[in-house]
C-alpha cells in the first residue's frame, strides 16, 4: 500500500539554519516576526500567496498548480490564513534561486508568500523544493526539499502545508493526516454501514468494507497501520483489528459477550475496550502481544467508552455509576476513580487530546447534543457546537481542532436527515464540513503521517 | 403495530389469569385467549387458524414478540412483563424452539452507551424468561444499540418505539 511504501527524503535546502540564524538576529532587532497566536478565535486569517510551483518541463505543469491548490486549500480550511487569490498575483513564476521581489507582494497586502519547483529526475523521482517567505521582513522563513515518487505528490503538498503551518503558528500541523470514519446509506431503519478512509482533505477516498455487515467507531493505531472497530459478523459484535495495508481483519480475543468501544493504547501495545455481559459493561485492555486479558473496573453498572490519556497513565471513559452518564477518570491500572463531569446534562465520550490539557465529550442536555472540552480535573468546561444529535469528537494530532458528526433533525416521518462530519476550531469558531460522498459519522483523526 | 397493541391488551387478560392459576395448561388456554381476541379484533376469523403452531409467525401475532423501556431505563414494566409472561408460556408449549432476544434503544443516546443498554435491556428480558422457567440456553442475547430504529420520527411516539426488546424465534 501506498503509506507502506512511502519513503520520503529530507534535504535541506543551502545553509537552511544559517538563513533561520539570520532572519532570528533580523527579528530581534527590528521586525516582529510573522505570527499567528492559534489561541485567538477571531483573528483575522493572515493573507498569503501560495504561487504555482514552477516546473521545466510542460508535462509537469499541472503537478505544480496542483500541489499550489492542495496547500492552498489546506492553509485556507484551517481558518488561521486567507490564501490571496492567484489571478491578482503581478509574478507567477519565480525562480527557486532568486529573491521574490517582494513589493509585488506587498502591494496584495501578503504578509507571506511560498512559492516553489516541481522536477521529475531523470530517475523518474518526483522533486519538490519550496521557500516559505515573510514578505515584509524579506526573510525566508523556512525551505525544504522533498524526493519520492510521483504519485505522492498529494503527501508532499500536506507535508510542506504542516510546515508551513508550523512556522507561522508556531504548532505542529495537521494535515498530513487520515480520516476513518463510518460511511452511511440507505433506509434510517437499516442503515448500510462501511468502514471508510480518506485523507483530512477527502481526497483518496476509500471503502474498506463492503457494508454486508454492520461496522461501528474505528480507530486508527499509533502507526496508522491499522484500525479497530466493531463489526456484527455472523451476528456477533465483537472488536476487530483491520489491517490497512493487507487488508486482513481478525477478531480480538474470545470473549463471553459482546466487546466494543475499542481504542488503542498511545504505544499501541494494547486495545482498551468494554466487554458488555449479563447487562453488566466493564472495561477490560487486551495486550496484543501476550494476548493478556485484564479487567480494570467492576462495576455493577455500565462503564464504556474508554480513552488513555497521551502519556497512557490514566483513562477516562463514561458510566452510569452515578445514576446518570458521566465521566470518570482513573489510574490505567483500573485505581483511583474520579467523577469529573458536575455540569447539568449527562456526559459522554470522552477524548483525552493529543497535548493531554483537555479532554473532548459529547454532552446531552434538555433534549439538546454538544460537542466540548473540559480539562482533565473538570474544570473550565466549554461548548463547541450543538445540533439536534452532535457526537463521537475527535482531536487532530495537535489538538488544535476536532472533527465530530451531525445528524439534523429528521422530518416528521423520519425520512429525511442528514449525518456528516464537520470540524471546529479549539476556540469554537471555523465549523466546516467535511465532504464525504455518502452521510458520515464515528470520525477518527489519525497521527500525523510517520 | 396494530398486532402488538393488540397482543399487549390481550397479555394484560392473560396475566390476570396466570396470577390466579400459575401451570401451564392454564397457560395454553390464556395463549387461546389471545388468538381469540386478535381473531374478534381485526375482524377477519382467520388469523390465528391461519399461523403454523410453534412459528415465527404464530409467537409475533398471538404472543407479542416485544416490550419497551423508558428512557435509559431497564427495568420491566408491568405490561412488559405480562408480555413476557405468554412469551414464557408459548415457549414452555414449544420446548424446542430457540429465541434471540434483542435489546434496541431510542436515537437520543450516545452510539456506545447505547450498545451497553441494549444488552443491558436484552439481559432483562432474558432474566425474566428464565425466572419464568426457559432453560437459559435456548435464549441468546444481542445488542443493537441506537443501529435498527423500527420508528423513524422525530418525537417521543417514535423513541419510545424504539426503546424495546424483541424475542425473535431462531
Amino acid at each position: 500500500m501506498e503509506t507502506s511504501l512511502l519513503r520520503l527524503e529530507y534535504l535541506k535546502i543551502r545553509t537552511f539554519c544559517l538563513y533561520f540564524a539570520a532572519f532570528y538576529l533580523i527579528c530581534q532587532s527590528s521586525h516582529a516576526e510573522l505570527r499567528i497566536d492559534v489561541t485567538q478565535g477571531r483573528a483575522d486569517p493572515m493573507p498569503i500567496a501560495v504561487t504555482i510551483f514552477k516546473t521545466d518541463e510542460i508535462k509537469n505543469e499541472n503537478l505544480g498548480k496542483k500541489i499550489s491548490t492542495v496547500i492552498s486549500a489546506n492553509l485556507e480550511r484551517s481558518g488561521l490564513f486567507a490564501p490571496i487569490d492567484p489571478k491578482a498575483f503581478l509574478e507567477t513564476s519565480i525562480e527557486m534561486d532568486l529573491r521574490p521581489q517582494f513589493g509585488n507582494w506587498r502591494v496584495l497586502n501578503a504578509q507571506a508568500m511560498v512559492h516553489g519547483a516541481v522536477n521529475i529526475n531523470a530517475d523518474g523521482r518526483l522533486n519538490v523544493q519550496f521557500r516559505l517567505w515573510d514578505v515584509f521582513a524579506e526573510q525566508q522563513m523556512v525551505g525544504n526539499a522533498y524526493f519520492t515518487t510521483p504519485k505522492n505528490w498529494r503527501r508532499v503538498a500536506h507535508i510542506i502545508s504542516d510546515l508551513i503551518y508550523k512556522r507561522i503558528t508556531g504548532e505542529d500541523g495537521y494535515f498530513d493526516t487520515r480520516i476513518v470514519y463510518i460511511s452511511e446509506s440507505g433506509d434510517s431503519d437499516n442503515r448500510v454501514k462501511r468502514l471508510a478512509i480518506m485523507d483530512q482533505d477527502g481526497a483518496n477516498h476509500r471503502f474498506l468494507t463492503d457494508g454486508s455487515d454492520l461496522v461501528l467507531t474505528p480507530r486508527f493505531s499509533p502507526t496508522m497501520q491499522e484500525i479497530t472497530y466493531l463489526a456484527y459478523y455472523n451476528r456477533k459484535p465483537r472488536v476487530y483489528i483491520f489491517n490497512i495495508d493487507t487488508g486482513q481483519q481478525e477478531v480480538l480475543g474470545d470473549f463471553p459477550g459482546m466487546t466494543f468501544a475499542p481504542r488503542f493504547s498511545p504505544d499501541g501495545s494494547k486495545v482498551i475496550m468494554s466487554l458488555a455481559k449479563n447487562g453488566v459493561t466493564n472495561i477490560y485492555t487486551m495486550d496484543l502481544a501476550t494476548r493478556r486479558v485484564r479487567q480494570l473496573t467492576q462495576s455493577p453498572s455500565i462503564d464504556t467508552s474508554p480513552t488513555y490519556s497521551p502519556d497512557g497513565s490514566r483513562i477516562v471513559f463514561n458510566s452510569d455509576r452515578g445514576g446518570t452518564q458521566q465521566l470518570y477518570v482513573m489510574n490505567s491500572n483500573g485505581r483511583e476513580v474520579k467523577r469529573i463531569s458536575f455540569g447539568k446534562g449527562r456526559y459522554a465520550t470522552p477524548v483525552w487530546s493529543p497535548r493531554g490539557d483537555l479532554i473532548a465529550f459529547t454532552k446531552m442536555f434538555q433534549g439538546k447534543f454538544f460537542i466540548g472540552v473540559m480539562q482533565p480535573n473538570g474544570k473550565n468546561e466549554r461548548i463547541l457546537a450543538d445540533g439536534y444529535l452532535v457526537e463521537s469528537p475527535t482531536w487532530a494530532p495537535n489538538g488544535r481542532v476536532l472533527i465530530f458528526f451531525r445528524q439534523t433533525e429528521p422530518t416528521a416521518d423520519g425520512v429525511t436527515r442528514s449525518v456528516k462530519l464537520f470540524s471546529i476550531d479549539l476556540t469554537g469558531y471555523n465549523e466546516r464540513e467535511i465532504v464525504t460522498p455518502l452521510d458520515a459519522s464515528d470520525p477518527a483523526w489519525s497521527p500525523l503521517n510517520p | 403495530m396494530r398486532l402488538n397493541i393488540l397482543a399487549l391488551l390481550a397479555s394484560v387478560v392473560l396475566v390476570s389469569a396466570c396470577a390466579q392459576d400459575q401451570d401451564i395448561s392454564s397457560g395454553s388456554s390464556g395463549t387461546g385467549t389471545v388468538a381469540s381476541t386478535t381473531g374478534s379484533s381485526s375482524g377477519s376469523g382467520v388469523g390465528s387458524s391461519a399461523l403454523e403452531p410453534g412459528s415465527k409467525e404464530e409467537f409475533i401475532a398471538e404472543v407479542g414478540d416485544r416490550v419497551f423501556f423508558g428512557y435509559d431505563k431497564s427495568d420491566l414494566t408491568s405490561s412488559a412483563q405480562s408480555t413476557l409472561d405468554s412469551q414464557a408460556l408459548w415457549l414452555q408449549k414449544y420446548p424446542s424452539v430457540r429465541v434471540t432476544v434483542e435489546g434496541h434503544c431510542d436515537e437520543r443516546g450516545t452510539r456506545e452507551y447505547n450498545l451497553a443498554l441494549g444488552e443491558r435491556r436484552a439481559s432483562s428480558v432474558k432474566d425474566y424468561l428464565v425466572a419464568r422457567g426457559i432453560d437459559g440456553g435456548r435464549i441468546s442475547t444481542i445488542s443493537y444499540g441506537k443501529e435498527r430504529p423500527t420508528a423513524l420520527g422525530n418525537n417521543k411516539g417514535a423513541w419510545m418505539q424504539n426503546r424495546r426488546g424483541v424475542t425473535v424465534v431462531d
